[in-house]
């Protein structure tokens, strides 16, 4: 990414969201809109992270289990999940969460490679850590996140 | 890229494709001024547009051909050679364009040699027979062009403008008026003949009437991006949503105010639906925009002559579709000329007229639209597939035979196929209609054709107007919904107990008995591994209480299980997401009336999943019954079991009347014997291993054979499969029961003889039938090559009180006969070597003391020509040879009529 290169007083805006208990940070440009999934229907023979497709504003969404994504157990407390829009290659697809929580500006100096004890499915989908107070934010690469999927089907 | 030219290459590509037919129309109708006219006024607009934007070198050509082309205005006879080299300038002119399309910058380089060539042709062609005022003017106007355009190549120069304008006279709506106020500031050298090109352009305005109108029509059209309509789709369907959502709501509120205003909005809503449908059509005849002049190279390069008749251009068709048929219909017009028509001389020997027809016609046909590629030429030729087909090892000789022409005529369609002789530029490298099929069937359409020698051959496909609507079928399995295309959809079909359609049981495997064909099923919720809802396990609903959608796909035909049907919807089929598209059940997805997301199932991908091998052998032409009584000739539906021992057993199909599945405990003993209550009466059953230790505990399954009202079941170990198969006993057997071993499947089985089982349900099974007494037991001679159906027949015409004997071959029958062996009745086989059916009827028939007995046909081929052979041959009847009760009933008339007679 280009913040890469950039000075110190760059910042990027995240739209946090809160999956299984862990702060996750999605770029605000890549979040289209955030959404509350209704009656998905399910895709049979599909991968199991597909939670099914469903229709928000007359487009074909594929909603994507974010918690089988990241191999976290099902939720249990029973709330109702959110979801988040993004856009790839043309296609648009929804991230199921628990929560979304607030945008943070976070300046790119602070932030910091994944952590090398970090398990490595969660490496592969994880663009960096932000420090925050008391909690640590894991960048969520939204095209490793789908691009890992499509490989795995075209394997 | 700039919008200008984005604008300009569009807006070319059309003018060039309009350009390459008129100049064909042009070739045969060179006295055409109109055409000419258009042709001239293209090339113009190319030229001009191009100086415009700054393109030198299409500038140039497109210069060089307005030139020549200016010379046939001006009356120099129009050659071939000619027509030729324009249309090499504007293919020149179509590769730089694309060139340019993809570079966004006109490639450099030269056309010198074309341009020359160009010149050239225009100087030569300048024969001094035309009338002599005209070329004087444009003689002079050339000089000056060519001298403009050498010195400044790259730019457009207002004069030359001008001149083209003045000189072309072709635009209409450049009216007089400015044509002729222009020439004032020009050079003075053309203004003698400005005078005359106004006076021109006048004229031509007063004749070109309906040119002027037809300019009128093409300023109502704009061009808009596809993108543009897909988006304005999109909305549309959201808004139909929408208003069904409304709906909903205000049917749930009696005497809603907003009831009246959401009825127009309903009304607007579905008008502007079908009025974005309509901007998806477009007519045929953009995809035959190509083939004039594809047609007209092609008779130059084979020597043949060729005219393309194109009938009902303006059927409309959806863009999409469009674009999947323009090449396979390419295709299949290249061949038709390579293939289909014979050269001149061939044609000219065969009393046809030199030149050779091609005629491609649409229309609309239904929710259809037909497409025929017919020619008149020399018909495929048989001889030449045939040998093929063997040569590629598609199919022996032996089953050659048993096609018919149509049936061998498919082999065109397989991959490979080619039965050019050499290979030629145009086509015969055995790629293509294999490829025109594929691309056929892919977008749901169908390819089919016919030939008559001599006469031509004509090929008719058949598409779906439209990919995007598709007409469905909802279905729910395991508490989801999923749509069905109707067009793979034959019937549904409800399979309760006791109603015509049964369902049963081979092993595990269900199969529907539907008009005597047996029809594999399987769950949807199984196919698509949907086991569970709302993440409780749930067992498929019974084939019983289920509805069966049955569907065919090519030559299968199975039948899907499904938990309810609901309606028929028009979807709009969208793609599925990348992250789906491996699924190969699922052909797309869409949205529903009522908002919720649904997977349209791919019949393809279900007839995949069943595989080809477990479809019923349904054949393709239901209108053929002759090959399919060929067909079973050969091939014979074999239940195949297991009893007593590992190896499987077989039993004809058709002598079995139901397979049934009785627990254990049902099982009840009386007198001796094992006994069940079955349909109201009790059925003996009988064991196959005697010997073998009862099963305590689960369920037998048994063959019922039913005769007369009475049943008995035939116990065995399991139940494996039916299968079709040739049925050959290769090894006799000695022991009671079996008939002997043949190989079913690539498998040694044991051929069961059921004539030693049914008395031992009924004793009397033999002898019970109403001519049971001795006195009356006549004797009957069965004649059939075929070891299995002597085997087979000889103890069913026993049952029915005759005392059989049974003769291998025609003549050694009538040998018998001639000695004086006495019968009371013949049935005998139809194909038999030596002498068949017919000419043994008729040897009977000629014999003064054989000429009384009644004599019956028995074959596996029964069309109604062979049963009037059969009447001519001296036959009493003809009965098909698995019609047993019909054969019992034949026997029976002939003999008591017989007896009638005597008495």
């Amino acid at each position: 990414m280009s913040d890469d290169v950039n000075g110190l007083n760059e910042s990027i805006q995240y739209v946090t969201v809160v999956i299984g208990g862990q702060l996750f940070g999605l770029p605000i440009e890549r979040v289209h809109d955030v959404f509350v999934p209704e009656s998905i229907t399910r895709v049979p023979l599909s991968r199991p992270e597909i939670a099914g497709v469903l229709n928000l504003r007359g487009r074909i969404v594929t909603a994507i289990d974010m918690r089988r994504r990241l191999h976290l157990p099902p939720r249990q407390d029973g709330g109702t999940a959110m979801a988040v829009g993004i856009e790839s290659k043309g296609e648009s697809y929804g991230l199921l969460i628990d929560n979304v929580g607030e945008v943070l500006d976070l300046p790119t100096a602070g932030r910091e490679p994944n952590p090398v004890n970090l398990d490595a499915r969660w490496a592969a989908i994880s663009g960096g850590v932000h420090r925050l107070n008391g909690q640590l934010m894991v960048i969520l690469d939204v095209d490793r996140v789908l691009g890992g999927m499509a490989e795995a089907i075209a394997a | 890229m700039d919008d200008l030219l984005r604008e300009f290459l569009t807006e070319t590509n059309e003018s060039l494709d309009v350009v390459d037919v008129e100049l064909v129309k042009f070739e045969q109708d060179p006295n055409n001024e109109k055409i000419l006219g258009n042709i001239f006024r293209l090339v113009h607009t190319i030229k001009g547009t191009c100086g415009f934007l700054g393109l030198p070198r299409l500038e140039a050509i497109a210069h060089a051909a307005e030139t020549l082309m200016g010379k046939f205005r001006d009356g120099v006879p129009v050659t071939e050679a000619a027509v030729t080299l324009v249309l090499q300038s504007i293919d020149r002119i179509k590769q730089l364009v694309a060139d340019l399309e993809a570079t966004e910058q006109e490639p450099s380089g030269s056309d010198e040699d074309l341009i020359s060539q160009l010149e050239h042709m225009a100087e030569a062609g300048k024969v001094p027979e035309p009338v002599a005022e005209v070329p004087k003017h444009t003689e002079g106007a050339l000089i000056y062009q060519v001298l403009e355009r050498q010195l400044r190549p790259g730019e457009v120069s207002l004069d030359e403008l001008e001149r083209a304008f003045r000189e072309t006279a072709a635009e209409p709506t450049a009216t007089a008026e400015p044509a002729a106020a222009e020439p004032a500031p020009a050079a003075a050298p053309p203004a003698r003949a400005a005078k005359a090109a106004a006076s021109k352009v006048e004229a031509k305005e007063k004749e070109g009437d309906g040119e002027a109108k037809a300019g009128g029509v093409a300023a109502q059209t704009i061009r808009v991006a596809v993108d543009t309509l897909e988006h304005l789709m999109t909305m549309v369907s959201e808004l139909v949503l929408t208003r069904n959502q409304l709906l909903e709501i205000v049917r749930r509120h009696e005497d809603s105010e907003f009831k009246v205003p959401l009825q127009r909005l309903s009304n607007v809503t579905a008008e502007l639906q079908e009025g974005v449908m309509k901007t998806r059509m477009q007519p045929i005849g953009n995809a035959w925009q190509k083939l004039p002049r594809i047609v007209r190279d092609l008779s130059a390069e084979l020597g043949k002559q060729i005219e393309l008749e194109m009938i009902g251009q303006e059927t409309e068709l959806d863009r999409q579709v469009l674009e999947l048929i323009k090449d396979p219909l390419t295709h299949m017009v290249r061949n038709s000329a390579d293939h289909g028509l014979e050269g001149p001389d061939q044609r000219k020997a065969a009393g046809k007229s030199e030149r050779g027809t091609i005629r491609l016609s649409a229309y609309h046909e239904g929710g259809h639209i037909i497409i025929e590629i017919a020619d008149d030429g020399r018909g495929l030729d048989m001889e030449k597939i045939r040998q093929k087909i063997v040569d590629n090892g598609l199919a022996s000789e032996f089953e050659l035979e048993k096609m018919s022409e149509a049936q061998i005529y498919k082999y065109v369609f397989a991959p490979g196929f080619s039965t050019a002789a050499k290979v030629t530029n145009v086509s015969g490298r055995g790629v293509g209609m294999d490829v025109v099929k594929t691309n056929i069937d892919a977008i749901g359409g169908t390819v089919d054709l016919k030939s008559v020698p001599g006469k031509g051959t004509t090929f008719t496909i058949k598409i779906p107007l439209t990919l995007a609507i598709v007409s469905t079928l909802i279905v729910e399995s395991a508490g989801d919904r999923f749509a069905i295309p109707q067009l793979s959809v034959v019937e549904l079909v409800r399979a309760q107990q006791n109603s015509e359609h049964r369902i049963e049981r081979i092993r595990d495997t269900p199969v529907l008995r539907l008009r005597n064909k047996l029809l594999p099923l399987v769950h949807l919720s199984k196919l698509l591994d949907i086991t569970t809802i709302g993440g409780e396990a749930k067992e498929p609903v019974s084939e019983e209480d289920g509805f069966i959608v049955v569907m065919q796909v090519g030559q299968q035909t199975f039948g899907v299980v499904v938990d309810a049907v609901f309606h028929t919807e028009e979807i709009v089929v969208k793609p599925m997401s990348t992250m789906l598209r491996h699924i190969n059940m699922f052909s797309g997805n869409t949205i529903l009336g009522d908002g919720s997301v649904i997977m349209i199932v791919d019949p393809n991908g279900i007839a995949q999943a069943i595989g080809p091998s477990q479809s019923a052998g349904t054949t393709e032409e239901v209108d053929h019954e002759e090959e399919r009584a060929r067909d079973t000739a050969q091939m014979v539906s074999l239940l195949l079991f297991r009893a007593g021992s590992h190896e499987p057993k077989a039993v004809p199909l058709s002598l079995v009347t139901r397979l049934e599945e009785f627990s254990v405990d049902k099982v009840e003993r009386s007198n001796g014997r094992d006994l069940v209550q079955y349909r109201g009466s009790l059925m003996p059953l009988v064991y196959f291993d005697e010997y073998a230790q009862r099963k305590t505990e689960g369920s037998l399954p048994m063959l019922v054979f039913s005769d007369a009202g009475r049943s008995m079941g035939l116990v065995v170990d399991e139940i494996i499969d039916i299968v079709e198969d040739r049925l050959d006993i290769e090894v006799g057997s000695e022991r009671a029961g079996m008939l002997g071993s043949a190989v079913v499947k690539g498998k040694a089985t044991e051929v069961v003889d059921i004539g030693h089982f049914l008395p031992q349900a009924f004793e009397d099974w033999f002898r019970r039938k109403e001519i049971s007494s001795e006195a009356l037991t006549r004797s009957l001679l069965f004649v059939d090559d075929a070891p299995f159906f002597r085997n087979m027949l000889g103890p069913v015409l026993k049952a029915a009180g005759y005392q059989v004997t049974v003769c291998a071959s025609a003549p050694e029958a009538l040998d018998m006969l001639e000695h004086g062996r006495r019968f009371d009745v013949i049935v005998s086989d139809i194909e038999m070597p030596e002498m068949n059916g017919f000419e043994f009827a008729e040897a009977v028939k000629r014999h003064p003391r054989l000429r009384q007995i009644p004599i019956l046909a028995l074959s596996s081929m029964c069309t109604p020509a062979s049963i009037e052979r059969g009447r001519q041959s001296g036959f009493d009847d003809y009965i098909a040879k698995f019609d047993r009760p019909g054969l019992i009933a034949a026997l029976k008339e002939v003999t008591t009529h017989e007896l009638g007679v005597a008495a």
